[in-house]
């Protein structure tokens, strides 16, 4: 079971209080892009064995939505940081890097 | 003027607990920066901004944090539209907004010294550290709900109106007679 910490309301959640997002930090790619590229955009997600970076909403909850780094082997949750940034936070990445040596690859 | 009515009228069940409908309600959901309305709730509601995860009052006269731009005001059920008409007034300089949803919504009382088994059955949240002055929004069997503790052996819970039947049904089933486990 998977148990995340929502940051805007602090609950611990169970993970069938939330909704999965998908795969976070993407950037857009829109009007008078390749074609390769927008279908990349679109469609192409990482599906890693190891460190992965997703969106999910506190829906049976607050509502609000959130950004979760975690392992997708063991379900280790690495930490869990607001919607509004288009990177991870340093800190979360240095304690990835701590736990999960050579990740970044 | 139509003749308001709550969802269930008069449900109740004992078991456990025991479990009754509230009937009619008043509830204004404002949404807005907290440290912007605060004035505006303590002016209109009466109240003090509530801490995440708070609060302060109960049903007909509280305040309850629902999320980080969004408090939940209880009220009585007539005064509902003229404390969204006030709020409105208050904080017309400020970007909110304020809406009257005590139609969209029922109320449950669940009552008795196995309330707090009756709600862990059904939702993933742990009863054992839930404290007073705490309001939880979380998952009930299948669909959302919210409550508190509004006495020692007293859990309020409220859901969306369409789903009341079905949220009466699953707290009457889950105060059962004989089903306590006896874990609290
Ligand atoms: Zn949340």
């Amino acid at each position: 079971m998977l148990l995340l910490t929502c940051p805007n309301c602090g609950v611990a959640a169970e993970e069938t209080e939330l909704a999965p997002g998908g795969e976070a930090h993407l950037k857009r790619v829109g009007p008078g892009s390749e074609d390769a590229d927008f279908e990349g955009y679109l469609f192409l997600r990482k599906n890693p064995k190891g460190v992965h970076f997703e969106r999910w909403r506190h829906a049976n909850g607050c509502g609000k939505w959130f950004h979760a780094a975690r392992c997708t082997v063991t379900l280790e949750v690495f930490g869990t940081y607001s919607a509004q940034t288009t990177e991870p936070p340093k800190d979360i990445l240095l304690k990835i890097d701590d736990k999960r040596p050579g990740w970044r690859g | 003027m139509s003749n308001a009515v709550s969802a269930l009228p008069g449900a109740a069940h004992a078991g456990i607990a025991s479990v009754t409908e509230m009937g009619l309600q008043g509830m204004v959901t404002l949404r807005g920066d907290h440290a912007e309305i605060a004035a505006a709730v303590k002016k209109v509601a009466k109240q003090d901004l509530p801490g995440q995860r708070r609060i302060n009052g109960g049903l007909g006269k509280g305040v309850a944090w629902m999320s980080p731009d969004e408090l939940l005001i209880l009220c009585a059920y007539e005064d509902a539209a003229s404390i969204v008409e006030k709020l409105d007034k208050e904080l017309k300089d400020a970007h909110h907004l304020a809406a009257n949803v005590s139609d969209a919504r029922a109320v449950f009382a669940v009552e008795g010294p196995a309330a707090r088994e009756v709600i862990a059955k059904l939702c993933p949240v742990d009863m054992a550290v839930f404290e007073d002055g705490e309001i939880r929004r979380t998952r009930m069997a299948q669909v959302p709900a919210a409550f508190w503790m509004a006495g020692p052996d007293t859990i309020h819970v409220v859901c969306f109106r369409s789903v009341a039947r079905y949220v009466f049904d699953l707290l009457a089933t889950s105060a059962a007679e004989g089903s306590g486990p006896g874990f609290f």
